[in-house]
C-alpha cells in the first residue's frame, strides 16, 4: 500500500489531538507514517500515542536545529523525506506554521498544496470551505505529491492498531534555513483550560463583556462545561482577553462540537472562525444581531443575567 | 532601508463572495474590491520603517487591470511608487504560481525587506510569504506583531498558537505582518492627490520571462472540482429572557448532552 507522511503535531513529544485526525485522514489514501521533528527524545514520547492512531513507521528527527529557526528546517527534512520515499500524499496541520512548512515544501517538490482541507476521499479530493465559510468546495492537485493543510477538528480521529516503527533520519540544515533564529519562546498562560483549537466546547465573550474584569462571567461558565475561552476582536482589541484567544478571520479557526457567544454580535470576520461549529448557542441583548442567523439556541437577553444562572445552573446539575 | 510591500486586490470580505460558474475561480466582476485588509497593516509598517529608517516603499501587485483602484488607494496612504503585475496569461493562477511570478518579480527591484500581510481574506492560503522566502532564499520572518529594524538587524515578535516567539535575522528578509502589529493610517487629501502622479510600473509574464503556458489556470497545481454555497443553516430556536433565560440555557445544553 501507499505511504502516506503526516507531520506530527506535537509539544516535546505530547501529540497534538489534530495529529489523531491526520492519521485518520491518511488513512483513506494509504499507509500512514508519522514523521515526528524536534527536541531529543521526541519521537520516543509520541510513539504510544502515534501507534494507537495507526501509524505504521515513525520517522523521527531529533535536533535542536528543527525549533531553532522558523520554518525552513521542517520543510527541508520533510522534502528530503518526499524525494527518497515518492509518498502518495503529505498530511500537516492547517495551523498558521503548518501552512507555511506545506508552502515551503510545495516549492521545494513543485506540488501541489490544498489549505483549510476539512475532508479527504479515497481518490485523493479534499473538501474545503473559503470565504469565511460561506462555500463548500472540492478541491484536487494536479501535480506532483499532493500537500494537505488538514484543519483540526474537522476530522474525528478513528483510532487503528499500527506497528510504529522507529527509523531515526539525519537532519541536516541548510545554511539559508537557519536565516531566521527563534531567540525565545513566549508561552502566554491558558491556565487548565482545553486548547482552543481543540477543545470540543468553546465559550467567547464580545464587546458586550465590557470590561476585563468581566470576562470572569464568560471563564466561570466555559469551566463548568470544561470548555476553551475564546473572545471577539472587539474584545481583544479593547483588552479584554489575551489576543491569542480571539476567533475568526485573524485569529483562531475553531470548529467545536458547542460554541457559545455571549455580547458578540456575528461580524462576518468572526464567523469565519466559528461558522462550522456543530452546535452554536448565543446570548445577545440585540434581538437583530446577526449572530442569531447561526444560532441553533439564541436567548435575547443581558448576558450578565443569562450567563451567571447558566453557570448556576449547570453546577447545580453536575452536583 | 528600501521596502517593497505586497498588495493584493480582493472581493470584500463583508460581501457577498462567489466562484465563477465556468472556471471556478474567484468571482471579482461583481463583487466590490477592496485591498486586502491585512496589506493595509503592511503598508503601515514600512511606511513606519521608511519614516524611521529612510528609504523608498514600492508597492507590488499581481492582478488584473482592475487592481490598479488598489495600487492607487495603497499608494495614497504614501508609499512613493509602485509596480503593477499584469497579464492576462496569469488568470486563475494558483499559489504556487503566484509565488513564482511574485519572486522573480521581486528578483528585478532593489529591496532590503518585503513586507506581506500574513494571509488574504480570498484565498486564506497563507503560505504565500513563506513560499517566497523559500523562493528568493531569505531570511522568513512571518506572523509578526511586533518588528523592531536597527541597522540590517530585524527582530520581529512572531505569533504562536500559545505566545509568541522572538526571532531574530538580518536582512534581506520577507516579514509577514497581522493586524495586531500597528493601525492603519487614513489616506490624508494630500496623500490621494499626489497618489495620481506617482509612477506605476507595469511588467508581463514576458517581462518577467515566463511563459504563460508556465502560468495561469492552464498551470495552476491544483484545481477546484466543485463547489457549491453552504447549505443554509436550519433556523433555530430564539427566545426573550424572561428572567429564566440561564436555566432555558442550561436545560437545552443539557438535552444535548454538554452539560
Ligand atoms: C481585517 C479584519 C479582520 C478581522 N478579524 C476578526 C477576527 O478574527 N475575529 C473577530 O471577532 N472580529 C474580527 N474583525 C472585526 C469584526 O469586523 C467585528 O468588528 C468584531 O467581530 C466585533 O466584535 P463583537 O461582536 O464583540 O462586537 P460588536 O460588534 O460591538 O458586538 C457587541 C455585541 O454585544 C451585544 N451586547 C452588548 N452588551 C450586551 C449585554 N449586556 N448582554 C448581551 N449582549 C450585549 C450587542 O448587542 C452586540 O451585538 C475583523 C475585522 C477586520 C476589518
Amino acid at each position: 500500500m501507499a505511504e502516506v507522511l503526516v507531520l506530527v503535531e506535537h509539544d516535546n513529544g505530547v501529540v497534538k489531538k489534530v495529529t489523531g485526525e491526520l492519521l485518520t485522514a491518511a488513512r483513506a489514501l494509504g499507509e500512514p507514517s508519522a514523521v515526528v521533528l524536534g527536541a531529543a527524545g521526541s519521537a520516543a514520547t509520541a510513539s504510544a500515542r502515534l501507534a494507537e492512531f495507526g501509524a505504521e513507521k515513525i520517522y523521527a528527527g531529533e535536533s535542536a536545529d528543527i525549533d531553532g529557526y522558523v520554518v525552513a528546517p521542517k520543510a527541508e527534512v520533510l522534502a528530503r523525506l518526499v524525494r527518497d520515499l515518492a509518498p502518495a500524499a503529505v498530511l500537516v496541520a492547517a495551523t498558521s506554521e503548518g501552512k507555511e512548512v506545506a508552502g515551503r515544501l510545495a516549492v521545494k517538490t513543485e506540488s501541489g498544496l490544498l489549505t483549510d482541507v476539512t475532508s479527504i476521499d479515497a481518490d485523493g479530493t479534499a473538501g474545503q470551505t473559503i470565504f469565511a465559510g460561506g462555500m463548500l468546495v472540492k478541491s484536487r492537485v494536479r501535480t506532483g505529491t499532493p500537500i494537505y493543510a488538514v484543519r483540526p477538528n474537522a476530522i474525528t480521529a478513528v483510532p487503528a492498531t499500527g506497528a510504529a516503527s522507529r527509523q531515526d533520519i539525519e537532519v541536516s540544515v541548510s545554511d539559508s534555513a537557519r536565516a531566521a533564529t527563534v531567540t525565545e519562546r513566549v508561552v502566554e498562560a491558558r491556565g487548565s483550560r482545553p486548547e482552543l483549537a481543540e477543545a470540543s466546547i468553546v465559550v467567547s465573550g464580545g464587546r458586550g463583556v465590557g470590561s476585563a474584569d468581566n470576562f470572569k462571567i464568560i471563564e466561570s461558565l466555559a469551566d463548568s462545561l470544561g470548555a476553551a475561552v475564546g473572545a471577539s476582536r472587539a474584545a481583544t482589541d479593547s483588552g479584554f482577553y489575551p489576543h491569542q484567544f480571539q476567533v475568526g478571520q485573524t485569529g483562531k479557526t475553531v470548529s467545536p462540537q458547542l460554541y457559545v457567544a455571549c455580547g458578540i454580535s456575528g461580524a462576518i470576520q468572526h464567523r469565519a472562525g466559528m461558522q462550522t461549529s456543530k452546535t452554536i448557542v448565543a446570548v445577545n441583548k440585540d434581538p437583530e444581531a446577526p449572530i442569531f442567523e447561526l444560532a441553533d439556541f439564541g436567548i435575547v437577553g443581558d448576558l450578565f443575567a443569562v450567563v451567571p444562572q447558566a453557570t448556576d445552573e449547570i453546577n447545580r446539575r453536575k452536583a | 532601508m528600501n521596502i517593497v510591500v505586497l498588495v493584493k486586490q480582493v472581493p470584500d470580505s463583508s460581501s457577498e463572495r462567489t466562484l465563477h460558474e465556468s472556471d471556478k475561480t474567484v468571482d471579482r466582476d461583481s463583487a466590490s474590491l477592496v485591498i486586502n485588509e491585512m496589506d493595509e497593516y503592511a503598508i503601515e509598517e514600512a511606511l513606519k520603517v521608511k519614516e524611521a529608517h529612510g528609504g523608498e516603499v514600492t508597492v507590488l501587485t499581481m492582478g488584473p487591470d482592475k487592481a490598479t483602484e488598489s495600487i492607487r488607494k495603497a499608494l495614497s496612504m504614501g508609499p512613493d511608487k509602485a509596480v503593477h503585475v499584469n497579464d492576462p496569461a496569469l488568470h486563475g493562477s494558483c499559489a504556487l504560481v503566484t509565488s513564482k511570478v511574485l519572486a522573480k518579480a521581486l528578483s528585478t527591484l532593489e529591496w532590503d525587506l518585503v513586507i506581506a500581510g500574513a494571509e488574504s481574506t480570498d484565498g486564506q492560503v497563507s503560505a504565500l510569504p513563506a513560499m517566497l522566502a523559500e523562493r528568493l532564499g531569505v531570511a522568513q520572518l512571518t506572523g509578526a506583531r511586533k518588528l523592531t529594524v536597527e541597522g540590517s538587524a530585524l527582530t520581529v515578535e512572531r505569533q504562536t498558537d500559545d505566545g509568541y516567539q522572538v526571532v531574530q535575522a538580518a536582512t534581506p528578509a520577507i516579514v509577514s505582518v497581522w493586524d495586531t502589529i500597528n493601525e492603519p493610517r487614513y489616506p490624508s487629501f494630500k496623500g490621494i492627490m499626489q497618489a495620481k502622479s506617482k509612477p506605476v510600473t507595469t511588467l508581463t509574464l514576458a517581462d518577467l520571462g515566463i511563459s504563460p503556458d508556465e502560468a495561469g489556470l492552464g498551470a495552476a497545481t491544483s484545481e477546484v472540482v466543485e463547489a457549491a454555497p453552504r447549505p443554509p443553516k436550519q433556523a433555530g430556536v430564539k427566545i426573550p429572557d424572561e428572567g429564566d433565560g440561564g436555566v432555558k440555557l442550561a436545560e437545552f445544553l443539557a438535552a444535548g448532552k454538554f452539560v
